[in-house]
């Protein structure tokens, strides 16, 4: 059936069968390619978007259940000024090896922002806990979300 | 493709714009170059001054799209800021061998892309120096701009541009190079040339390729490796909407080829998974089925106890040795196969129209891409267009191309353009392990706190006298040729669980296994690991003969570095252990220096890890180095504290990161690294961190708890004291 999708403020519409997990909508039906595929489970965060500005896993959310809520992907993140700072922070430190969590990690990171302008560092290990670097950027992932708070990163 | 999104354009059409293109054929190291007239394209300057540079390699993370291209752009004299780097396709007769494996970029291309790049500037120069009517050695370049310092002239090399393409490409060999203190680009931190790509969730990986008129593909394999197709509901599949196709491929026996299984294809990736939960498929019985890992260990131990089936190496009198020895240690040590767990799963794009195949592929090793799927075909390589397309990790997963030749062969079959992405579980089930293995040491101390013999009888997986990939072990392995009484026997165990490497291959596990018993017998000698490990190493700057020369000097160096930065000797607080070890692979020394906190419930806080190494004279890129060797310690501990695969019935027990867990932020402790120049060719970043930190961790365990780690992955219920 055909749904009507708000996708990083436009509206796009997929036909597609409504138990159709979100993540296979935005990158087969709508090109939305940011958002990564790496368990399908919720596991590990790569497909991370925000569904009315929350952090939400679109591998295992189907798409009827999404409705006319406001998804912005990692396409989208940077007109929002928080996430344009995260972006930046990770631009700035250099984070990535390979890449392919990174939106996701920035996903993350911006809701975390959002709703802990200055997290600490259990904030961080929190809120970022659900997303996996395999190549384990961990450390310049922790720096950058507080660069991006404007916190002093530890040496 | 500037900022580095996939190409839409083919190569030959980017080479025909305007300005200077300047080619050599960089045959195999040592090796004349071919000739026969073929341009090689590496370096394109534009009328406005823009470089473009080749980056040759697959880029898997390991920062060689930005690295390699630094070598070149420091000799051709220009800005960083002005080069733009474009992926190279794969194609040897241009490049020599593209590969990311075996932490090679570095020393194979040290020498060569610098001297492409001074090659590209004396051909600038010349044309300068013919067009001013002065001698080429009156001139100089910096920043992309040619001089002539008597007369003040200048030019740019985007003036020059079109000339210079007319001009001889300079003996590679004798062009000049620079100074090194005149560096402006090699040893500066550089951000990755796709970082903003990146950030902005640009459409750069394997994944994300996309071909006007292409279907997605699903392909399902037994769970037993190599088991043969017995039945499948291919008209169920069918039924599903969006499903065009299902059929069977035969495939062969070869687990390095194409193994039989069942293609779903879809116009959407999500229909054809739907479709094949709909095949039932049933698989033939295969003799895999009856191995797991409880037998191979179980077998393991049994021939432990058995004369070897080879014995590898024997210096001295180790019998001997053991019965003097005022001291003696025996300890089993063990390590369970290994998943690669790239975060993008395995996938590849192909098209094949008019006898001619185009493959999109996230690969670290094309070239056996090639051969595979044209043997496998029946096509000829020539026909074969690979594209190197950015890998979501590599790990040595990549090395292999069994995802290759399946995209390539459903590709075929349908007549249309094919994504084929595996799922996170047939990544997990299908992958080609680091092998386990089993290690059975004695080893004794005598009256002055020395090593007095080493006995190793390894039982790995092989068979007739073969070890399967990656299950060896180097008669050369450290410590043989440090002791005068050493042994080392082996024992095979047949297996038909694909094997192969996974970053730092054989060093992830014998480095856990020979700094774990050195710590053992440096505590049965009543002396402080640090002191033990350099007495071990001796006063010899180098160890053994040629290119297998070990030089302990470069190690006993950064031993002693990484015992300062660390602290060592200080008093830990309670709970707390450091532990230290050292390895050598892939050309790289590296020590290292865990501290620990154990509770006691028996949970492991990872409070530090320090890390000296030698790569020799120059970091390249100390931005990307940095973040290598902190992504390998990280790696290593994660391995250490959670990582296995289990054999059941023939058949990967795990399947997602529910059951092979990965280290998470919250566990990742901080990381101070320090490098020291030694005067040698600098080398590669992408593995030898790793292998120390394994033994280190578990050195440190036992130095807050007293308890050994000589299983892994390791399990906290043993280091419960409450």
């Amino acid at each position: 059936m055909a749904f009507r999708l708000n996708v990083n403020g436009k509206t796009m519409s997929a036909d597609v069968d409504g138990d159709t997990p979100l993540l296979w909508v935005l990158r087969d039906t709508l090109g939305v390619l940011g958002p990564k595929y790496g368990c399908g489970i919720g596991a590990c965060g790569a497909c991370t978007v925000h569904v009315d500005g929350a952090p939400l896993r679109s591998c295992s959310t189907p798409v009827e259940a999404v409705g006319a809520a406001k998804i912005v992907t990692i396409e989208g993140v940077g007109a929002d000024a928080v996430g344009k700072r995260v972006q930046e922070a990770w631009i700035e430190l250099d984070v990535a090896q390979c890449g392919y969590c990174q939106p996701g990690q920035i996903m993350s990171a911006t809701a975390l922002l959002k709703a802990k302008p200055r997290p600490s560092d259990a904030d961080i290990d929190e809120a970022m806990g659900g997303n996996i670097c395999r190549c384990a950027t961990y450390t310049r992932i922790r720096a950058a979300i507080k660069k991006a708070s404007g916190q002093a990163a530890e040496a | 493709m500037a900022d580095g999104t996939l190409p839409t354009a083919s190569r030959r059409e980017v080479l025909a714009g305007a300005g200077l293109v300047i080619g050599f054929s960089i045959a195999g190291k040592g090796e004349a170059a071919e000739t026969g007239g073929k341009l090689n394209a590496y370096v394109q300057v534009a009328p406005d001054n823009t470089v473009t540079i080749a980056a040759k390699n697959p880029e898997i993370g390991q920062g060689v799209k930005t690295m390699l291209p630094m070598l070149i752009a420091e000799e051709l004299d220009v800005d960083w800021s002005a080069v733009r780097t474009r992926q190279a396709d794969s194609d040897p007769a241009a490049y020599g061998r593209q590969f990311a494996g075996g932490s090679m970029a570095t020393p194979l291309n040290w020498d060569e892309l610098r001297r492409v790049g001074a090659a590209a500037r004396v051909m600038l120069v010349a044309a300068a120096a013919q067009g001013w009517g002065v001698p080429a050695s009156e001139c100089a370049t910096a920043s992309g701009v040619v001089h002539h310092k008597a007369s003040g002239r200048k030019a740019t090399y985007g003036s020059l541009a079109a000339k210079a393409a007319e001009a001889p490409v300079p003996d590679l060999k004798t062009v000049p190079l620079k100074d090194a203190k005149d560096y402006k680009i090699i040893g500066q931190p550089k951000r990755q040339v796709d970082t903003a790509a990146i950030v902005a969730g640009k459409p750069l990986f394997g994944i994300d390729v996309t071909l006007p008129g292409m279907l997605y593909a699903t392909f399902e394999k037994a769970p037993v490796f190599g088991a043969r197709v017995a039945s499948a509901d291919l008209a169920a599949a069918k039924r599903v909407k969006g499903v065009t196709d299902a059929f069977v491929v035969e495939g062969g026996e070869s687990l390095d080829g194409l193994l039989p299984g069942v293609a779903v294809v879809a116009t959407s990736w999500w229909a054809a998974r739907k479709g094949r939960d709909r095949l039932a498929a049933t698989w033939a019985d295969h003799p895999t089925g009856a191995q797991s890992s409880a037998a191979f260990e179980a077998r393991a131990v049994e021939l432990s106890t058995q004369a070897p089936g080879k014995t590898e190496r024997n210096d001295g009198d180790v019998a001997a040795a053991l019965a003097g020895a005022v001291k003696t240690v025996e300890a089993a040590y063990a390590y369970p196969f290994l998943a690669h767990a790239n975060l993008e799963p395995q996938n590849c794009t192909a098209r094949f129209k008019d006898g001619k195949l185009e493959i999109w592929a996230p690969t670290q090793n094309p070239e056996p891409g090639r051969q595979l799927v044209a043997k496998t075909l029946g096509i000829a390589p020539e026909a074969i267009t690979i594209h190197l397309i950015r890998c979501g990790g590599g790990f040595g997963r990549r090395l292999s191309n069994d995802y290759m030749v399946e995209a390539a062969w459903i590709a075929r079959q349908v007549g249309a353009p094919v994504k084929l992405l595996w799922t996170r579980e047939d990544d997990m089930r299908h992958d080609y392990y680091r092998p386990a293995g089993w290690h059975f040491l004695k080893g004794g101390v005598g009256a002055s706190g020395e090593i007095v013999g080493w006995h190793d009888h390894f039982v790995s997986l092989g068979q007739e006298g073969a070890f399967a990939r990656s299950a060896g072990m180097s008669p050369t392995e450290f410590p043989a040729r440090f002791l005068a009484n050493y042994r080392y026997d082996s024992s095979l165990i047949p297996c038909g669980v694909p094997t192969g490497p996974l970053r730092a291959p054989g060093s992830n596990a014998i480095a856990f296994v020979v700094q774990s018993f050195i710590d053992e017998l440096a505590h049965a000698a009543g002396a402080d690991p640090v002191a033990f490990r350099l007495k071990l190493l001796g006063d010899k700057p180098v160890v053994g003969e040629g290119a297998s020369g070990y030089a302990a000097g470069r190690m006993a160096a950064v031993v002693k570095l990484v015992a300062e930065k660390s602290g060592w000797g200080r008093k830990p607080p309670k709970g707390h252990g450091l532990g230290v070890a050292f390895h050598y692979s892939h050309l790289g020394y590296f020590a290292e220096v865990v501290e620990v906190a154990v509770d006691p419930g028996g949970a492991i806080k990872l409070v530090k890890v320090w890390v000296a190494a030698d790569i020799g004279r120059h970091v390249i890129n100390p931005m990307g180095a940095l973040n290598q060797v902190e992504g390998s310690v990280l790696d290593g501990l994660s391995v250490a504290l959670h990582q296995k695969i289990t054999i059941e019935n023939g058949a990967a027990a795990e399947s997602n990161f529910g059951d092979y867990p990965l280290m998470r932020i919250g566990e990742a402790p901080p990381i101070e690294t320090h490098f020291i120049k030694s005067d040698h060719s600098p080398t590669g970043l992408g593995e030898p961190a790793l292998p120390p930190v394994l033994p280190a961790l578990c050195n440190a365990i036992f130095a807050a708890t007293g308890k050994r780690i000589r299983r892994l992955p390791i399990e906290t219920e043993l280091l419960k004291t409450a």
